[in-house]
């Protein structure tokens, strides 16, 4: 294996979380509903996907289990933010540091231990491919999801009916109200759709990335993917873009310091971060597309006049 | 069942008062029962976090020491988030205001005049606002969202002080520990009274609040913001720009950041190290909702948000409780405060679903 | 309403004569971590020590601790509120902890102090420390003897000295095996980032190291060389659990024998401040189980073992250069533990360039 292609391996490792837990914030937010807590969301599919498998020994259904951890985590910020209206950006905040704490109490008898990893699947044939083979088609299966769901969403999106709702209650939940789209049930459905994918980004963090558990083991990559939802202006393929584009800097400026460049490891730590800046910089210069695709209502609560 | 909002006719000044008790009332008694499910004693839990670090003296400093950073940039943050304007990079704008306010005291350590003080928190406001002037220019000027561009600005600013306390502004005398000297006695904040810890910081913070929440009740800067936060195109019927709108709450609340974060580093720390905010920028912009982005209210909040941190200290020692409940606690406190703050604009209803007439019309 | 401020009132009562009874009965000896207590790392070896302490003097004292305390103002206030509840004896550890120990220490001169890595004392403040680099001297002389590419990496954390001299201790022994010896280092800069570690030794082991160290705290290096059938060594703790075919052995933090040491001479009245800095010949760390690897290397490996702790090995002896290939030491002479406490520069052999 050459040094190019072990490069690109461990990008994809990085990048996959950052994708998939943006990808189900983007759904969210094109329905109109900020929801800052995927931090949290995340880390406690991290912690449930490691007992579950623990348990049952099977990652498989440790998949399941943070998909459906995160997904009813989130319940918590849709009833508060869309039953009771109250604030979308600090109720998410504070999700956030609700599941930094349960994740650590829960996981309290599941620190120090083995973890289980998710093994590969090598698709037949495809998988011979000299270098994409390797690269793309001998994954876990939490990669190819994460292609799938990119695909999935941007069809959902811009070619089903259900899709066009969904933006519909983003862009303006009065109108979408109107034509008789349940606009708070849309959005409990994207909000809980966001909480499923940070699940299963936390379950990545805990069976693939690195199996095991440890406390605040997502170390800010919700964050992360906050920012790559707005970086990709809300389209789908951008994330992947920008996921693996901020994984690729994060990698490579590992490899830089190992090489024994001399450089500043800080300043070659920061440069994800500003690579990130300067593309979107690059990207966004059209004013007018970019505010076509930011769902209007973001962040506005809807209460339905009766 | 069901509940149902109806929106008030007019804003409940009732409940505006209420709620938050109602919230405390809820909490004591859910955060009881979760104390008692963990097997310690409810009542024990509940005085360690809410009245013993109201109990002494010395604690009540220490709370206006936790609480000063938080209200200062939740102050700040108020008037961006007012006018729409998400900056959620403060935690990169209090550090750089710090290292902008330290290069007195550092790189010049032998200069010691009354001046110094006065300079160096002017410095740092210039600092905090600069970096606040590169999301700000990226919006107004680029189109760049400000959301991911100050995110990311966070990380940097902390690599750059790591890089500075670890390199250049490392105590020539410190065993070449990552920290810087120690500032002289020019450079540092003084207390405020004499029975405490508490430095002029906390009277910054109040300041801020009140001249904020004058300028936003009764000036047209503050009309201004709000129109330009309801509604971009409002505003410009009223002939003011979004624009520089951008600028000014970007500025203000990057200098009031970096205001909070050369005070923190002068009172508090008197001394650049790796890390010098345990993540404020953020707390702060639940401190800014909590107060409900009114400048006195964030007083409160941030004053309420500081008790947590101590009581959850103060429960670790009296109930042997791990950190990691009372971050839950913390979550759920906030939780319902934020839910109980619907009641202002909201009557609840709960609704049994059989009986509703909608229901029986079939319209649902 | 009544009856919970009655129920208020009564338990008000209740703590307050249960503190005043405690407070007669068993001296309190209290800990401030940097960390959460089950990190599986630095915090969580203070903890076991916290734990050998309490089993062995259980009858005289009782331990309290706070746990992941901010450095800064924060520290200052954990630190006062331990001072205040009645603490006789107050570890602080956490190199952070300097100032604010210091600074309590003044306001509060009849309870002691114990600062772990740091370098002010005061009639009242000792500080303790512990020489891992002898740790990682064992270390380099097996990876020496392991590496096939006479190549190591090495995971670390932050340019402070502590972590450059293990670096150099590392690359000292190694050298003693294989003079051409070299190390590739990456800094992670955290100490505790499962992914960022991985990261960093992918990294490393794409560019051909065969043999991994880590000065990070989890055990995702070690899970990584796994994986990629290479040999590692652990850090803090034992992490033969993560990598049973992996780990040579790791650098086993055992704080308990100091803290059981100087807690007796505190409860004997005997406690004075030092700066005490004990190695592996005092049990203040201890090297994991010599495995998976041959019988000779491991009986290299424990007799150096037993040469430093009999002081007969001194792992900073000359004849040293420096990484720019001046001189350092003159055969025989070894370095004094002043220039080892502050070391910021590199000796030969180390593929990386320090912060200036």
């Amino acid at each position: 294996m050459g040094i190019v292609e072990a490069i690109l391996l461990s990008v994809i490792t990085a990048a996959t979380p950052l994708v998939i837990a943006a990808l189900g914030e983007l759904v969210t937010e094109r329905s109109g509903v900020l929801n800052l807590g995927v931090e949290g969301m995340m880390v406690m599919g991290a912690v449930s996907a490691f007992a579950a498998t623990q348990i049952t020994g099977s990652p498989y259904l440790g998949i399941l289990a943070g998909i459906a951890c995160g997904a009813v985590f989130s319940q918590l910020f849709a009833f508060l933010t869309l039953t009771l209206v109250a604030n979308q950006v600090a109720t998410g905040l504070a999700l956030t540091l609700l599941g930094l704490g349960a994740s650590g109490m829960l996981g309290e008898s599941f620190l120090g231990i083995q973890g289980i990893k998710l093994q590969p699947i090598a698709i037949p044939v495809l998988a011979d491919i000299p270098v994409i083979g390797p690269l793309l088609f001998r994954q876990d299966i939490i990669f190819y999801l994460s292609i799938a769901l990119v695909a999935g969403v941007h069809w959902f999106l811009f070619k089903s009916r259900a899709g066009l709702k969904l933006r519909a209650v983003g862009d303006s939940h009065a109108s979408a109200h109107a034509l008789g789209v349940n606009v708070i049930r849309t959005r409990y459905l994207a909000v809980m759709f966001g909480g499923a994918c940070a699940g299963l980004a936390g379950a990545q963090l805990s069976l693939v990335y690195t199996p095991q558990w440890v406390e605040n083991m997502s170390a800010g990559r919700g964050w992360i993917a906050l920012a790559l939802v707005v970086f990709s202006s809300w389209r789908p393929w951008r994330l992947i873009a920008g996921g693996y584009l901020f994984g690729a800097v994060s990698i490579s400026q590992l490899h830089a310091q190992a090489f024994g460049l001399g450089i500043p490891s800080q300043l070659l730590s920061s440069l994800p971060y500003l690579a990130t800046i300067i593309v979107l910089i690059l990207i966004s210069h059209n004013r007018r597309t970019t505010l076509i695709n930011t769902p209007a209502s973001l962040g506005k609560p809807f209460v339905p006049d009766r | 069942m069901r509940i149902e909002l109806e929106k008030r006719a007019k804003i409940s000044t009732l409940f505006s008062i209420l709620s938050p008790f109602i919230a405390f009332l809820l909490m004591i008694i859910f955060g009881g029962i979760m104390f008692a499910l963990l097997g310690k004693n409810p009542v024990t839990a509940l005085y360690s976090f809410f009245v013993e670090p109201l109990s002494e003296v010395w604690s009540l400093h220490e709370l206006a020491i936790k609480a000063a950073p938080l209200i200062l940039i939740a102050v700040g943050l108020s008037v961006c988030f007012r006018s729409n304007n998400w900056n959620i990079g403060a935690e990169g704008q209090f550090i750089m205001g710090a290292i902008a306010g330290s290069i007195l005291p550092v790189v010049f350590y032998d200069w010691q005049s009354p001046l110094v003080l006065p300079l160096m928190m002017l410095m740092g406001m210039l600092g905090g606002a600069l970096f606040a002037a590169i999301p700000a220019f990226l919006k107004a000027h680029m189109n760049t969202n400000e959301i991911l561009t100050s995110l990311m600005l966070v990380y940097v600013a902390q690599l750059f002080l790591d890089w500075l306390v670890r390199g250049p502004w490392r105590n020539p005398g410190g065993m070449n520990f990552p920290e810087t000297r120690t500032f002289a006695a020019d450079a540092i904040l003084p207390e405020m009274i004499a029975s405490g810890r508490t430095h002029w910081g906390f009277a910054f913070a109040i300041i801020a609040a009140i001249l904020v929440w004058f300028m936003m009740r009764y000036t047209l800067k503050g009309f201004e913001i709000s129109v330009l936060g309801q509604s971009e195109r409002a505003g410009r019927f009223a002939g003011f720009s979004s624009r520089r709108m951008i600028w000014f709450s970007m500025l203000l609340s990057g200098a009031l950041a970096g205001l909070a974060g050369i005070s923190e580093v002068s009172g508090a720390i008197q001394q650049l190290r790796p890390v010098i905010s345990p993540g404020y920028g953020f707390t702060a912009i639940i401190v800014a909702f909590l107060g409900r982005l009114n400048p006195l209210g964030i007083i409160a909040a941030g004053l309420v948000l500081a008790l947590t941190y101590l009581g959850g200290e103060a429960a670790q020692l009296s109930l042997g409780v791990s950190d990691k409940v009372t971050r839950v606690f913390q979550g759920l406190l906030l939780f319902f405060v934020l839910s109980c703050d619907t009641l202002i604009h909201y009557r609840i209803r709960l609704v049994w679903y059989r009986f509703t007439a909608s229901d029986l019309d079939g319209s649902r | 309403m009544k009856k919970l401020l009655l129920a208020l009132a009564s338990t008000a009562a209740v703590i307050g004569f249960a503190s005043a009874a405690a407070a007669q009965e068993k001296a309190k000896v209290c800990f401030v971590y940097v960390g959460s207590k089950t990190d599986g790392g630095w915090t969580q070896a203070h903890d076991i020590g916290r734990l050998e302490l309490e089993k062995a003097l259980g009858d005289k004292i009782e331990t309290q601790f706070l746990e992941s305390v901010p450095e800064g103002p924060d520290a200052e206030r954990a630190i006062e509120r331990l001072a205040r509840s009645g603490c006789g004896l107050i570890y602080t550890t956490s190199f952070g902890f300097m100032d604010a120990t210091i600074k309590i220490a003044q306001k509060f001169p009849d309870v002691k102090f114990e600062h772990a890595t740091g370098y002010k004392t005061a009639p009242n403040v000792a500080t303790y420390n512990s020489r891992f680099y002898e740790g990682r001297y064992i270390q380099g002389v097996i990876a020496a003897k392991m590496s096939e590419k006479g190549v190591a990496g090495y995971i670390a954390s932050f340019p402070i000295p502590e972590v450059v001299m293990g670096i150099n201790s590392f690359v000292i022994g190694a050298r003693s095996v294989n003079p051409d010896f070299k190390i590739k280092v990456v800094w992670a800069n955290t100490w505790f980032d499962p992914g960022k570690e991985a990261d960093a030794a992918k990294a490393l082991v794409d560019q051909g190291v065969d043999i991994l160290t880590q000065h990070t705290d989890t055990t995702a290096p070690m899970q990584v060389a796994a994986e990629r059938g290479i040999k590692a060594f652990g850090q803090a703790s034992d992490m033969i659990a993560a990598g049973p075919k992996t780990q040579l052995t790791a650098i086993v933090d055992t704080w308990g024998a100091y803290y059981i040491k100087r807690t007796q001479a505190f409860l004997d009245g005997k406690w004075e401040t030092t700066s005490s800095w004990d190695g592996l010949k005092d049990g203040i760390l201890t090297m994991a189980p010599y495995t998976n690897m041959p019988d000779d290397v491991k009986k290299l490996a424990e007799e150096t073992e037993a040469k430093i702790k009999s002081g007969e090995l001194k792992p900073f002896t000359g004849p040293l250069k420096k990484q720019d290939g001046s001189e350092w030491l003159a055969a025989g002479a070894s370095s004094d533990d002043g220039t080892l406490l502050g070391m910021n520069f590199y000796v030969e052999g180390v593929d990386d360039q320090l912060p200036k």
